[in-house]
């Protein structure tokens, strides 16, 4: 599914974030690329799945780790147009987790929504 | 033994592995992603909850303060700092990292 915008062609581009964060490097890099992508105007969407929801927890304090704390970054997505937030239920089970314990608004779907999710893609990056 | 744990519980076997192996009257001390697996009511809360019986469970306070864990800490699994991990290590007469 594509659509024509002033650039030329707007491809539909997925990150699939599946890292927890400050264990890996994977979650902080994710979050780079879709900064940087967002400048090119195409339809991003997230998904997290897995570890990946550990990313999005409120109450992150790395002060003690001596690393930068970015789950704040996710807070400012909004303004790049990047509002598709998509948090595997599974995962968030499995962690004791809710949508109420994550820094930002997301839409909390099923393996199998993640999916079709997954499938309508034109790009998917994976960290 | 010291056993130390540095990944997610959720996506590696290194605490499973650790806690069949942790022989009583061992510590086993939760560093990095490890810390996750200190949460309460969390699909392997029971797992370290079971092994609190025998061995005693510490978690490192900078990672679990880190991941935003700090009010989900499981009764019965103690925070240490930085000082409190080389106490540990001095104690113990050798150290297994499970990686």
């Amino acid at each position: 599914m594509t659509e024509e915008n002033a650039g030329g062609v707007a491809k539909r581009f997925l990150y699939v974030n599946r890292r927890a964060p400050y264990g890996s490097i994977y979650a902080l890099e994710s979050l780079e690329v879709v900064l940087i992508g967002a400048a090119f105007e195409q339809d991003v969407s997230l998904a997290f799945l897995g570890d990946g929801v550990y990313q999005l927890t409120k109450g992150q304090d790395t002060k003690g780790l001596e690393v930068k704390n970015f789950s704040p970054t996710f807070r400012a997505l909004e303004d790049y147009d990047v509002t598709k937030l998509y948090v595997e239920k599974e995962a968030l089970e499995a962690r004791g987790l809710s949508a109420a314990d994550l820094v930002v608004p997301v839409e909390v779907v099923s393996t199998e929504r993640m999916a079709e999710i997954m499938e309508a893609q034109d790009v998917i990056l994976s960290f | 033994m010291l056993h130390t744990v540095n990944k997610s519980p959720f996506e590696h076997k290194a605490l499973e592995t650790c806690l069949k192996y942790a022989r009583q009257g061992s510590a086993v001390l939760l560093i990095e992603d490890g810390v996750y697996a200190a949460a309460k009511d969390t699909a392997v809360s029971k797992q370290v909850q079971v092994a609190l019986k025998s061995v005693s469970i510490y978690a490192l306070k900078p990672d679990v303060e880190a991941r935003g864990m700090q009010n989900r800490v499981m009764d019965g699994v103690r925070l240490v700092d930085y000082g409190g991990f080389v106490d540990l290590v001095a104690e113990h007469n050798a150290v297994q990292s499970w990686l």
